[in-house]
C-alpha cells in the first residue's frame, strides 16, 4: 500500500461520516472521557484524554464539512493539519489506546469516541505512520498466514499433539461440517490446549467441525492498523475457505479483536454480507449448553472472577453467554465491580501488546486490573481472549499476585462430562 | 437611540433576527451532518438498534453517580437553565405570544433560587476548566466563549429582575440582547450540542443495539 501525508489527509476526509460529524458537533470538551480511560486514570497525564486522540480529524471536519469552518479557512483563521500534527497523534491513537471503548460509555453527548479513534488510525496508516511492529505483523499475516508468522506446519503439529492426547481425530479442510474453527496466533503458540479442549467438547456435543489449511488465523492486524485493505484480505481468506468447504458457521476463537474483525467489521470491509454466520466460541458453547448438548460435572468452589474482553463484550455484544457457562462449573463466581460493557480493559488490546515502545505503559496501566482483582481476593481470573489472557498473566506475574488465569473454554473442558467413548 | 428604543429593537427586530439565525443555522448544521451519510451495516445484526438508539437518547441523560464530582455542577446548571428559560412567568408569556402554547410559570422565588444556583454552578464549571487537567488541556478559546455567552443571560436576567446595574429598561434590553447573542452563538459554536446530542446518542445507541450491547 502506498502511503503519504496527502493520502492520510484524503483518508481522514473520506472516513468522516454523519456519526462523526454529530460527535464533533456535540463534544463540549467536558473531559469526562478521561475518567473512563485507564491511560488517564493510571497515569494522571491529561494528554491521554480520549477525545484529544482525534484532534487532527476534528480540525479537518471543521474546516471541510462545516460552513463556519469553511468561512474561517477562507479568512485564514484556521490552522491546516500538518504532517507533524499527524506524527504527534501516533502516540495518542496507537501507543496509548487499546480502543477498548470505555470512553464511549460515559460521554454525556453519547459520542462513540473509539469509533473515531479507529478512523483516525486509518488516516495515520494511510500517511505511512502506523507503528512498525503492527506493520510487520500485517506483513507476516499476509505472507505467512498467521500474525506471529508461523506456518501451517506449526498448527498441524499442534493438531497432531492434541489428537494424540485426546484420541480424537481433528479435521482439516473437511467440507460440509457444522463449523469452521479459527484460532488466534497466541492460542496456537501459547494456549494450544484449547485445540484438545474443543475437540473433546465438540465430540461430546456431537458437533462436526474442521480447520482450514487456507484460513486458520483469526487475528487481524489490519484492523488494529486501520488498514482496511489488509483487513479485507484476511477476511476474504476466511470467506473463501468457508465457501469452498460449504460451511455455514464460522467460529471466532477466544480473541476479542478477531471477533470484532470477523463478526462485525468483516462484511463491511469486504463490501458484502457473508454467506455464513459468525459466532464467538463462547456463544457456540452457550448455545450447546442451552440445547443440553454441553454437559459438565463438578464445580470449582474457589473464588473465581471473570474479565470481559472489550471487543467481545463491550463492543461486540457477548456479555451473558460467558456467565451462563461460568455458572455451570463454578459455585463461587464473583463479578468484578465494573463488568460487562463497563469493564476495565486489561491494557494490552488494540495492538498495544504488539507495539514494543508501549510496553512500559501497558505494565503501568495494568494497575487498574490489579486493583480490581485484589479487591475480590480471588484465586482465578477466567477470560475469553488470548490477548487479555497474555496481558493478565504477565501483569499478575510481574506484580507477584497469587492468581491463576484460565481461558473459559479450557475451564469448561476440565469439567466436561464424558459419555461417549472415544 | 435611547433605552426605550434599544429595548424595542431588542424585543422586536433583534429577537426576530436572532430566532431566524438560530433556527436556520441549526437546520443547516443538521443538514451538514446528515448529508455525510452513514455507512450501511452489512454484518448480520442482532437487533434493528432502534430501541437502543432511543434508550441511549434518554438514558445518557441520567447521572452516572460514580462520576458525581465531575458532573454535579453541569447537571445543576443545565436543569437550572431550563427551569429559568421555560418557567419564569414573563418567559412563558413570551412563548405563549409566539407559539400560542401556555404551560404556566413558577413563582419568582423558585426561579430566583434556580438562577442563583445555575450561576454558582456555571462559575464552578469555569473554575474546573482551569483546575481539572483533562478539561484544561481540551479547552480552547471557543469553549470559554461558549461559556461566556451562556453565562451572560443568567446574570443579566438576575440583575434586571433585582433592579441591579443600569436602570431597569436598559438592563432588560441588555438581558434580551445577551439572549440573542446566545441564540446566534448556538449554531456556530459547540453550543450546537443542544440539538446534535440527540443525533450523536442515536448513532451510538443504535450501533450498539445492532451488536447486542444494551444502551
Amino acid at each position: 500500500m502506498s502511503t503519504s501525508f496527502q493520502q492520510g489527509i484524503t483518508v481522514l476526509k473520506k472516513v468522516i461520516d454523519a456519526p462523526i460529524a454529530a460527535y464533533f458537533s456535540s463534544c463540549t470538551s467536558c473531559g469526562l472521557c478521561a475518567q473512563a480511560c485507564i491511560f488517564y486514570t493510571e497515569t494522571g497525564n491529561p494528554k491521554y484524554t480520549p477525545i484529544r486522540r482525534v484532534e487532527p480529524m476534528r480540525r479537518i471536519w471543521e474546516q471541510e464539512f462545516t460552513l463556519v469552518g469553511k468561512a474561517k479557512k477562507l479568512l485564514g483563521l484556521s490552522k491546516p493539519v500538518t504532517e507533524q500534527d499527524l506524527r504527534d497523534t501516533v502516540e495518542l491513537a496507537f501507543e496509548s489506546c487499546t480502543t477498548c471503548g470505555r470512553c464511549s460509555m460515559v460521554c454525556p453527548a453519547g459520542n462513540d469516541i473509539v469509533y473515531m479513534i479507529r478512523r483516525m488510525r486509518e488516516g495515520l496508516t494511510a500517511a505511512g505512520l502506523a507503528p512498525k511492529s503492527l506493520q510487520a505483523a500485517a506483513v507476516r499475516t499476509i505472507e505467512k498466514g498467521s500474525v506471529m508468522g508461523f506456518p501451517l506446519k506449526t498448527l498441524e503439529s499442534m493438531i497432531q499433539a492434541a489428537e494424540k492426547e485426546t484420541g480424537i481425530k481433528i479435521n482439516v479442510d473437511e467440507p460440509n461440517v457444522d463449523y469452521l474453527l479459527l484460532l488466534s496466533s497466541a492460542e496456537v503458540m501459547q494456549f494450544n490446549e484449547i485445540i484438545g479442549a474443543l475437540a473433546q467438547i465438540f465430540k461430546e456435543a456431537g458437533v462436526t467441525w474442521t480447520f482450514s489449511s487456507e484460513a486458520y488465523e483469526a487475528g487481524n492486524p489490519g484492523m488494529h492498523m486501520g488498514a482496511s485493505e489488509v483487513e479485507a484480505q484476511m477476511i476474504n481468506r476466511i470467506v473463501k475457505a468457508a465457501e469452498q468447504l460449504h460451511i455455514k458457521n464460522v467460529i471466532s476463537p477466544e480473541c476479542g479483536h478477531a471477533y470484532m474483525a470477523i463478526r462485525w467489521e468483516g462484511p463491511n470491509v469486504i463490501g458484502r454480507p457473508y454467506p455464513f454466520k459468525v459466532f464467538h466460541i463462547i456463544e457456540v458453547l452457550d448455545k450447546l449448553r442451552a440445547e443440553g448438548r454441553l454437559k459438565t460435572t463438578g464445580l470449582e468452589d474457589e473464588r473465581i472472577t471473570f474479565h470481559d474482553p472489550c471487543q467481545a463484550a463491550r463492543r461486540g455484544g457477548v456479555n451473558e453467554p460467558q456467565r451462563n457457562l461460568l455458572n455451570m462449573v463454578t459455585s463461587n463466581f464473583i463479578e468484578m465491580e465494573d463488568n460487562r460493557s463497563c469493564n476495565w480493559c486489561c491494557g494490552g488490546g488494540g495492538g498495544m501488546n504488539t507495539i514494543e515502545s508501549a510496553e512500559p505503559l501497558v505494565r503501568k496501566v495494568f494497575n487498574r486490573k490489579k486493583k480490581q482483582i485484589d479487591e475480590l481476593d480471588v484465586t482465578t481470573v477466567v477470560t475469553m481472549c488470548a490477548t487479555c489472557r497474555n496481558t493478565l498473566e504477565e501483569g499478575i506475574e510481574e506484580n507477584n499476585m497469587n492468581v491463576e488465569v484460565l481461558g473459559l473454554t479450557e475451564l469448561l473442558a476440565n469439567h466436561l462430562l464424558k459419555e461417549k467413548k472415544s | 437611540m435611547n433605552e426605550i428604543e434599544l429595548l424595542n429593537w431588542a424585543r422586536g427586530p433583534g429577537l426576530a433576527y436572532a430566532t431566524a439565525i438560530m433556527f436556520f443555522g441549526l437546520t443547516l448544521r443538521v443538514i451538514e451532518i446528515l448529508s455525510l451519510g452513514r455507512p450501511e451495516e452489512l454484518a448480520e445484526v442482532r437487533d434493528s438498534g432502534v430501541r437502543d438508539g432511543w434508550m441511549m437518547i434518554l438514558k445518557r441523560s441520567l447521572p452516572e453517580v460514580k462520576h458525581w464530582k465531575y458532573i454535579t455542577a453541569s447537571y445543576i446548571f443545565h436543569i437550572g437553565l431550563l427551569v429559568v428559560i421555560f418557567f419564569f412567568i414573563p418567559h412563558t408569556h413570551l412563548f405563549r405570544d409566539v407559539f400560542g402554547i401556555f404551560w404556566g410559570g413558577w413563582p419568582n422565588y423558585i426561579i430566583d433560587f434556580f438562577t442563583v444556583l445555575s450561576i454558582a454552578a456555571m462559575l464552578y464549571t469555569l473554575v474546573a476548566r482551569f483546575y481539572d487537567p483533562s478539561r484544561r488541556i481540551l479547552s480552547k478559546m471557543s469553549d470559554y466563549l461558549a461559556w461566556l455567552v451562556t453565562f451572560l443571560p443568567l446574570v443579566t436576567g438576575y440583575m434586571a429582575f433585582h433592579r441591579l446595574g443600569f436602570d431597569y429598561t436598559t438592563m432588560l434590553a441588555v438581558h434580551i440582547l445577551s439572549v440573542e447573542l446566545l441564540m446566534i452563538a448556538i449554531p456556530v459554536s459547540k453550543l450546537t450540542h443542544v440539538v446534535t446530542f440527540t443525533m450523536a446518542r442515536w448513532y451510538t445507541g443504535s450501533n450498539q443495539g445492532r451488536r447486542g450491547v444494551r444502551s
